[in-house]
C-alpha cells in the first residue's frame, strides 16, 4: 500500500476495484466503513455484488476481465471534464501529453460496450474520483490475477497520477496483500528478479554486493518464475525445495501442476501438514507453525512486525530457518551457521536498504513501516510524498485486451474465483479449526437464480462444471450476488478442486495466472 | 493557546475536544467505568465515571463532558465514591453472578474488579433479576444475558468499530434486551463472528465459547499471554495468544495493535486449532524404495534432502534446481530460501507463492 491502514478512515472518495475486502481483509474494511459513516462516498467495481457493493454509493458491475476498459473510460471522463491536477502532472509526472491523446478515443460509451457498465455510471465514478479532495484506490487480486494484470495496475496509477491522488493523507494506490507475510517474501528477495530489498539482480553493483556477502558468483540474469519452473519440470527443472505452499491446490490447472511435480527427480517439501503437495515429495520436513515460531513478518502497509512462539511444536518439528540451514550446511554452502532467527533477520537488514535502519530489537513494537534507510529514520508510513522512487510518475498508454479465453458456444459462462470470509486458501488451517464448519461446511457455486432456471438446475443441486482443462462436480447455490452469466466459487475445498478448471493464461510480465476468468460449461448431473 | 483546568487540586493542561475522562486518565487518575471503551463514542450510560465539577449542582459524567477552560474537577470525593458503590450494588443486584471466568473475554472481569475494589454488598438491593440468556447453537459466542448490564458496548462495537450492525437494543429500562434482527440466531443475522462484542463485554454476558472449553482446567493466574501477529491475511493484526500448560486456549485482540487497534475477524479470533491439531507433521518423512513415505530421523531426512539436490546438480547442472518460498512463514525462512538458491547454486531460480 502507498498509504498506511489508518488512512482508510480519511478519504472522501473511495474507489474499490477487484477487492472483496469485507471477506478477505475484514479488519481493513472496518476503516472504510468508518470513512463511509463520516460521509465518504464509496465506488465499488466488481463483477459480483459483494458485501462492499452493498455498502457502496455507486456500484459498477463490470464483466470479468474488463477492468482496463472501465479505467480507460474513467480516465477519458476525468480529462474531458477538466478534473486533472495540472500542478501535479507538471511537477511529478511524465508522458501526460501522449496519454491525454491516447485516452481521447476511449469514451465511456466505448467502455460500456466492453464492460457492460452504463456509460453514465462510468462518468459519475470518474467525476466523483476526479473531483475528490482525497481520493483513494484499493485493489486486490481482482486486478492482478488477469493476463492484463500489469495493464490494470498501470491504469489505476494513471487515474491517481492525473488527479494527484497520491502522496497525501487519505489518498494513494493501495493493494491489499493476501497472506500474513507475502510482503515479507518479496522484501526478502524470494523473487527471480530481485535480491533482498528489491535490489535488481541485473545491476552489477548489487551482484557484486551479494557475491561478496554470500561468497558466490550469482547470475546477473533474472531467474524464471514459479509458473515457468512448473512448465519446465521434467525437462530442465529436476529438483525443487518448496516451503509452506500447497501448490497443487492453490495453483491453476491442477492436472498440469501435479504432472509437473511428479516428473521431478527430487522434491523436498517443508510444511506443517501432509498437504496434497507434500504427498508427492521424496522428503517431507516438519516445520514449526504459527504460535510456535519466533520471526518477523511484514504486512500490507509495509509494517515490519515480530511474531512470537507461545507453545512448543509437536514431535520434533523445527523452524523453517533451521531446516533450510541444515540442508545448506550438508551441501557445504557458506554462511548458514545460524543459531537464532535474530541473526538471520539482522543479516537481512544489513543487506537490504529498505530495512537498513531496522534490527530484531528495534521492531519489537512494530512501529516501523519500510523504507527505513538508516537508524535515525522514523520509517515511511506514506510512499511518494515528495517524489517517486524513480523520479517522475510515468503515464502508461495501455490498451484493453480480451481475457486469454472468452466465452464461446462450448463454454458460455464466466467462472471467477476467490476466497470467502470463513475459509482461508486451501483450508489446511481453517479446515482444522473447530467451529468454522458451522459457518461454512462446504463449497458451492454461486449462480444467479435466473440462470439456474435457464440451466435446468435447482438451488442446492449438484452440477457438472467443465472448462477447456477439466471437469468438476459442485453444488449450486442461488444468489443475486452473481450476475447473469457469471458464476463464482472459492478454491478452498479440495473436494471441489476449482483449480482443475483454471489456468487459461498468464500475465506476460508478472506471470500471474488469470485465476479470475475462466469460461466454463455448466450442466445438470 | 494552552487550555488549563484543575483535577484534584492539580493544574493540568488539555487540548480542545478532550473529555474530562480523557484528561483525567492522561494524568493517571483512576476513574471507574463500565460502558466506556476508548475505541467507541462515549455513551454515558453506566454513570460510574461521575466526578464533581465545581459550580455544578449534580455530579457530571466525565466520559461525555468535554473539558473546558478553568474547570475544577474532583474525581474521588467521599460522596462520589459512595454514589459509585451504590450504582455498582444496583447493577450487581440484577445479575446472576459477578465473578466470571476470565476466559469469557478480554474485558469480562471489569465488573468483578470494580465490585471487589468497592467492596459491594450484592444483596443490598436484591430482588428481581434482568436479562434472559439466549440459547444460540453457534460454536463461538456465548449469549448469557443474565449477566448483561445494558452498557451497550457490544451493540456499539458492532456498529461503530465493525460497521456490521448485527445486534441492537430492544425494550427499555429493566426489560432491555440485546437482540439480533427478528431476535433470531447470530448465524442468521449480519454477524460475522469477529468476536469484538465478546472482547468488549465488561461482565462476561458475552463469552468466548472456544476459550471456555478450557475453563474447568485453568484459573486466572495460569493463563499465559504471548503477543504476536495473526496467521492469516496481510493486514497484520496484533493478537495475544492465551496459553496454559503448553496449549493454546484462546486469542485476545491486542487493543494497542498498530494495524488493528483491537479489531479482529472470525479467522484471527477463532481459527487457531490447526496449530495443535493431531494432523500436524511431527517427524520427518522420506520415500523409500517401496514408494511409501516412512517416518525417520532428522539426520536421515536432511541427508536425503541434501543428497538429492547434490545428485541433480551434478547430473543436470545449476539450472535444474528451483526454490519456492512461503508467504506464510516468517521472513527468515524466505530470506534463507533465496540465500540457499543464490549462495548454493549461483542462480536466481527462486520465487514465492504470490503469483497464485
Amino acid at each position: 500500500m502507498s498509504n498506511p491502514l489508518v488512512d482508510m478512515q480519511k478519504p472522501d472518495v473511495i474507489f474499490c476495484i477487484g477487492t472483496n475486502m469485507t471477506e478477505c481483509h475484514p479488519v481493513a474494511a472496518t476503516g472504510l466503513k468508518k470513512a463511509i459513516a463520516q460521509g465518504a462516498k464509496l465506488i465499488v467495481a466488481d463483477p459480483r455484488r459483494i458485501g462492499l457493493a452493498e455498502l457502496s454509493h455507486l456500484y459498477l458491475p463490470l464483466r470479468v476481465g474488463s477492468d482496463t476498459a472501465l479505467l480507460l473510460g474513467m480516465a477519458h471522463v476525468i480529462a474531458r471534464e477538466g478534473l486533472i491536477n495540472e500542478d501535479f502532472i507538471q511537477n511529478r509526472t511524465t508522458g501526460f501529453d501522449d496519454f491525454f491523446e491516447h485516452i481521447s478515443q476511449w469514451t465511456p460509451e466505448w467502455a460500456e460496450s466492453i464492460t457492460g457498465v452504463p456509460a453514465k455510471d462510468i462518468e459519475t465514478a470518474a467525476m466523483w474520483y476526479g473531483a475528490a479532495d482525497k481520493g483513494a484506490i484499493y485493489y486486490t487480486l481482482g486486478i492482478t490475477e488477469h493476463i492484463c494484470g500489469v495493464e490494470n495496475v498501470q491504469s489505476l496509477c494513471n487515474l491517481a497520477l492525473m488527479t494527484g491522488h497520491v502522496g497525501r493523507e487519505g489518498t494513494g494506490i493501495n493493494p491489499m496483500r493476501g497472506q500474513n507475510n507475502i510482503q515479507g517474501a518479496g522484501d526478502t528477495g524470494a523473487l527471480p528478479n530481485n535480491y533482498p530489498g528489491f535490489q535488481s539482480v541485473t545491476d552489477p553493483i548489487h551482484q557484486e554486493k551479494f557475491k561478496h556477502a554470500y561468497g558466490k558468483e550469482i547470475d546477473n540474469e533474472k531467474g524464471i518464475t514459479k509458473v515457468t519452473a512448473l512448465d519446465l519440470c521434467g525437462d530442465s527443472i529436476h529438483a525443487m525445495l518448496i516451503d509452506g505452499e500447497n501448490t497443487l491446490i492453490s495453483d491453476p490447472d491442477r492436472e498440469h501442476c501435479e504432472h509437473a511435480l511428479r516428473s521431478l527427480k527430487h522434491l523436498v517439501v517443508i510444511d506443517i501438514f501432509l498437504t496434497e503437495t507434500a504427498e508427492l515429495a521424496d522428503v517431507i520436513l516438519p516445520a514449526t507453525a504459527w504460535g510456535e515460531t519466533d520471526g518477523v513478518c511484514t504486512n500490507t502497509e509495509r509494517r515490519v512486525q515480530r511474531m512470537r512462539a507461545a507453545v512448543p511444536p509437536p514431535g520434533v518439528a523445527k523452524p523453517d530457518w533451521w531446516i533450510i540451514s541444515q540442508i545448506a550446511q550438508r551441501l557445504e554452502v557458506n554462511g548458514f551457521d545460524y543459531s537464532t532467527p535474530k541473526e538471520i533477520f539482522n543479516e537481512l537488514c544489513e543487506l537490504s536498504p529498505i530495512y537498513a535502519g531496522l534490527d530484531w530489537d528495534r521492531i519489537d513494537k512494530g512501529e516501523y513501516q519500510w523504507p527505513v534507510p538508516h537508524k535515525d529514520h522514523p520509517g515511511t508510513p506514506m510512499l511518494h510524498e515528495d517524489s517517486f522512487i524513480n523520479g517522475k510518475g510515468i503515464f502508461s498508454t495501455v490498451n484493453y485486451r480480451d481475457p486469454a479465453e472468452t466465452i464461446s458456444h462450448d463454454f458460455p459462462v464466466w467462472l471467477t474465483t476467490g476466497r470467502r470470509l470463513q475459509s482461508y486458501h486451501t483450508r489446511t488451517q481453517t479446515g482444522r479449526s473447530q467451529g468454522i464448519d458451522y459457518l461454512l461446511p462446504e463449497e458451492s457455486l454461486e449462480v444467479n437464480p435466473n440462470d439456474l432456471k435457464k440451466w435446468n438446475l435447482t438451488d442446492g443441486e449438484w452440477c457438472r462444471m467443465s472448462s477447456a482443462r477439466g471437469t468438476i462436480e459442485i453444488k449450486v447455490k442461488a444468489t443475486d450476488r452473481s450476475p447473469r452469466g457469471t458464476v463464482f466459487a472459492s478454491f478452498s475445498f479440495s473436494d471441489v478442486p476449482v483449480n482443475v478448471l483454471t489456468g487459461s493464461g498468464y500475465d506476460p510480465i508478472t506471470q500471474t495466472a488469470e485465476l479470475k476468468v475462466c469460461p466454463v460449461k455448466i450442466e445438470p448431473l | 493557546m494552552t487550555l488549563k483546568m484543575q483535577i484534584d487540586n492539580i493544574g493540568v493542561t488539555f487540548s480542545d475536544g478532550e473529555t474530562v475522562l480523557e484528561v483525567a486518565q492522561r494524568h493517571k487518575k483512576e476513574i471507574p467505568t463500565l460502558c466506556y471503551d476508548n475505541r467507541l463514542d462515549p455513551f454515558g450510560g453506566c454513570r460510574l465515571c461521575i466526578v464533581e465539577l465545581e459550580g455544578a449542582r449534580n455530579p457530571i459524567a466525565s466520559c461525555t463532558t468535554k473539558a473546558t477552560e478553568g474547570m475544577v474537577i474532583r474525581t474521588a470525593t467521599d460522596t462520589i465514591e459512595k454514589y459509585r458503590k451504590t450504582l455498582l450494588e444496583m447493577v450487581a443486584s440484577e445479575n446472576r453472578e459477578i465473578d466470571v471466568h476470565p476466559l469469557r473475554g478480554y474485558a469480562s472481569n471489569e465488573f468483578a474488579h470494580l465490585s471487589n475494589q468497592y467492596k459491594i454488598d450484592k444483596s443490598h438491593f436484591s430482588g428481581t433479576k434482568s436479562g434472559i440468556t439466549k440459547s444460540d447453537d453457534n460454536p463461538f459466542i456465548l449469549r448469557d444475558y443474565e449477566l448483561c448490564i445494558s452498557c451497550y458496548r457490544c451493540v456499539r462495537v458492532c456498529a461503530e468499530q465493525e460497521g456490521d450492525h448485527a445486534i441492537n437494543v430492544m425494550n427499555r429500562g429493566f426489560h432491555t434486551q440485546i437482540i439480533t434482527e427478528f431476535d433470531g440466531l447470530l448465524k442468521d443475522s449480519a454477524c460475522t463472528f469477529c468476536g469484538q462484542c465478546i472482547q468488549t463485554c465488561p461482565t462476561g454476558a458475552l463469552g468466548d465459547k472456544k476459550a471456555l472449553r478450557a475453563a474447568d482446567q485453568v484459573n486466572d493466574s495460569e493463563i499465559g499471554k504471548t503477543r504476536t501477529i495473526c496467521a492469516y491475511c496481510g493486514v497484520g493484526c496484533s493478537v495475544d495468544i492465551l496459553t496454559n500448560d503448553k496449549k493454546i486456549i484462546g486469542i485476545h485482540p491486542a487493543m494497542d495493535g498498530p494495524a488493528n487497534q483491537g479489531a479482529l475477524c472470525v479467522k484471527g479470533q477463532f481459527a487457531y486449532d490447526f496449530v495443535q491439531h493431531s494432523d500436524r507433521l511431527k517427524t520427518p518423512l522420506v520415500r523409500r524404495e517401496d514408494g511409501e513415505l516412512h517416518e525417520t530421523s532428522w539426520n536421515e531426512a536432511l541427508d536425503k534432502a541434501a543428497d538429492g539436490f547434490k545428485k541433480v546438480y551434478n547430473q543436470d547442472g545449476k539450472y535444474s534446481i528451483y526454490g519456492i518460498a512461503s508467504g506464510r512463514a516468517p521472513s527468515e525462512a524466505s530470506y534463507l530460501m533465496q540465500k540457499f538458491i543464490r549462495a548454493g547454486f549461483g542462480t536466481n531460480y527462486i520465487d514465492n507463492c504470490s503469483r497464485a
